[in-house]
């Protein structure tokens, strides 16, 4: 299992840089997503993973999961849920008022045709 | 009884909400709460720092949690001091924000304002490091809005590399933090202090990368090379009092250096102590280098403004990388004069802007300033301050820090990169003061209605002075300043008291 969640984190890590770092907006926010799904699952991952372990206290459990990073994880969906809803936000406001999606606001290829 | 510790925190919150609910009421009214709260602020943080003027680190349990389990409230000097600091620019920014109608320009200025505010102080107070990443999100999040404040195409560019280098950023906080805590197994900064002593060798190699992906987050909130590149436009594209107020933000970055990495690397850490420091005295020699060819290279006074707030933090990260008392206090001092006189500045630059009429800042066209003499004697003040010549509080910090690197073996890089820099920069300043003073044309488009509403523009001008009052009132006082940060990094440096304060905090009501 500890195999399975590190090669998960790590293709969706280098996934989400890969987009992170394409020029249009919408990949960027794809990416951004995909990286915080990937610290979300990486957060989960450092209180050592367990299977069917409770977090809170139970008489009747013989070993407890961590429960802080449970905390955090929950802190840091809400936080990334947020900001995606708001850069989207952005995004859709860049592309209403720079006139395309590009994430300097030029538009390359057009120019290049223009140009021909 | 140390429920008191939070109200910082709280009152820029419900003020906040306040400001939601006043929304109805109109702008008039919203100005007038919010320099009332923010009055109040000012009041309460002179307060705060008196009572952590005793020396003795206070310690707030939230909810009365005893502190490796709980989040706490940590006040010492240094946050007492960023706080007095954060709130005295608000006041400054908003009352400029008020008189230039500012806020006009676009929805929620007054609400995102305060829970700015509600942001910054959260960060200077909280012991915890996960906490921290709480109050940056607020604080980015407020300052996602500011910058986006008012519209233009310009702007939004900006705005959108600002976003979406902080959400980056932040999710690299989240892989430093989940890190260390896999590491250590705690988030409070004290106790992690504590388990990164006991670290067994095998573990180190682990804390040493989450330590340092954690310095790579700072640096990118304080702007450290080679993460600096978001700053000068997104500075130089927002409006003036954003800006202006921005000037802490970047401080932020370098207070989170100092508190986190300068406890849990501390001298305590054994072989992990001091892993930051020459990264960031790199770094800081880097981008001072860098700032200094941006400051000449600049085409408008706004971007050039923006990277004469790089050079600060530049010359801020090398007094923190010279890693010595003297250095810190020096650097402490230099925070002070830095944040109060680059707001200024901002401030002072979109007033002659706005001036200039259609040639704006931009140095390329000539135009004539009609209220020259104000705006030039102004110029000349910040100019002076900021390049660091004397007499002004400039030149005294920048000596103080000079003189402590003197005792460095890194001095024969650290005091040629300080010098050359400045030199660069007093050369740029000298051309942009000519060229905005001594060559005035009347430019083709250029209307006399810019005079019209010349009312504003004087009020405003007193926000600017009474910034900029702080260089020489920082020269008289320098002494008091001096051993008020000499105290200041002496309670820093005690780790181990720190330490003692935050986990042997008593709880209220005697509980346990």
């Amino acid at each position: 299992m500890e195999i399975l969640v590190a090669i998960s984190v790590g293709v969706m890590t280098s996934c989400g840089v890969f987009l992170v770092l394409r020029s249009s907006t919408f990949t960027v926010v794809v990416g951004l997503t995909l990286l915080s799904y990937a610290v979300n699952v990486f957060l989960l991952s450092m209180g050592r993973l367990k299977v069917g372990a409770p977090a809170i206290i139970d008489p009747a459990a013989e070993q407890y999961a961590d429960p802080l990073p449970q905390a955090l994880v929950l802190t840091a969906i809400v936080i990334a849920f947020g900001m995606t809803a708001f850069v989207i936000v952005l995004a859709l406001k860049a592309r209403g008022e720079l006139g395309n999606d590009h994430v300097d606001g030029r538009d390359f290829t057009r120019n290049k045709e223009e140009g021909s | 009884m140390t429920h008191w510790i939070i109200l910082p925190v709280l009152m820029p919150l419900v003020g906040g909400l306040l400001q939601l609910l006043t929304q109805r009421c109109g702008l008039p009214a919203q100005r007038v709460l919010g320099l009332v709260l923010t009055g109040g602020l000012v009041a309460l943080s002179i307060w705060v720092l008196v009572m952590g003027q005793s020396g003795v680190t206070q310690v707030y349990n939230l909810g009365n949690w005893p502190a490796p389990f709980g989040i706490v409230l940590v006040l010492d000097r240094l946050a007492a001091m960023m706080l007095l600091l954060t709130s005295v620019l608000a006041m400054a920014t908003l009352s400029y924000a008020s008189i230039m109608r500012v806020d006009g320009q676009g929805p929620h200025f007054h609400v995102l304002f305060q829970l700015q505010l509600f942001g910054l102080n959260g960060a200077f107070l909280t012991g915890d490091v996960f906490n921290l990443f709480v109050f940056f999100e607020v604080l980015l999040l407020a300052s996602y809005g500011l910058v986006l404040h008012g519209s233009g195409a310009a702007r939004t560019r900006a705005g959108l590399h600002y976003v979406v280098i902080n959400l980056i950023g932040s999710t690299l906080f989240l892989f430093a933090v989940g890190a260390l805590y896999g590491a250590v197994g705690t988030l409070n900064i004290a106790d992690m202090a504590v388990k990164v002593a006991e670290a067994p060798a095998e573990r180190s190699g682990l804390i040493t990368a989450a330590g340092l992906l954690l310095l790579m987050v700072f640096g990118l909130k304080a702007a450290m090379f080679p993460l600096y590149l978001w700053l000068p436009r997104a500075y130089a594209n927002t409006s003036a009092p954003v800006a202006a107020l921005f000037a802490i933000m970047t401080k932020v970055g370098l207070y989170a250096i100092v508190r986190v990495h300068g406890t849990v690397f501390a001298q305590g850490a054994g072989e992990l102590a001091g892993l930051h420091i020459p990264w960031v005295l790199g770094g800081g020699l880097v981008t001072l280098l860098m700032a200094a060819l941006g400051v000449l290279a600049a085409r408008g006074l706004r971007e050039q403004v923006a990277y004469l707030a790089l050079a600060s933090v530049a010359t801020l990260l090398v007094a923190i990388g010279l890693n010595r008392p003297d250095s810190l206090a020096a650097g402490l001092y230099y925070l002070i004069h830095s944040t109060l006189l680059t707001a200024a500045f901002f401030l002072l630059a979109d007033l002659i802007a706005q001036n200039r009429g259609t040639a704006s800042d931009q140095f390329a066209t000539p135009a004539l300033l009609p209220t020259g003499k104000g705006f030039g004697i102004a110029f000349f003040f910040a100019v002076v301050a900021l390049t660091g010549i004397p007499p002004l509080s400039g030149f005294v910090g920048k000596i103080m820090i000079l003189d402590a690197a003197m005792a460095h073996p890194w001095r024969w890089i650290v005091l040629p990169g300080v010098l050359v820099s400045s030199f660069l920069i007093l050369i740029a300043m000298a051309r942009s003061t000519s060229f905005l003073f001594f060559r005035p044309q009347q430019a083709e488009n250029q209307t006399e209605d810019v005079q019209a509403d010349d009312l504003p523009h004087k009020s405003a001008m007193w926000c600017v002075a009474t910034l900029l009052v702080a260089a020489p009132l920082l020269v008289v006082l320098a002494g008091d300043m001096m051993a008020f940060t000499t105290e200041t990094v002496t309670q820093l440096q005690a780790v181990p008291a720190y330490i003692e304060a935050v986990l042997r905090n008593p709880l209220t009501g005697g509980g346990k």
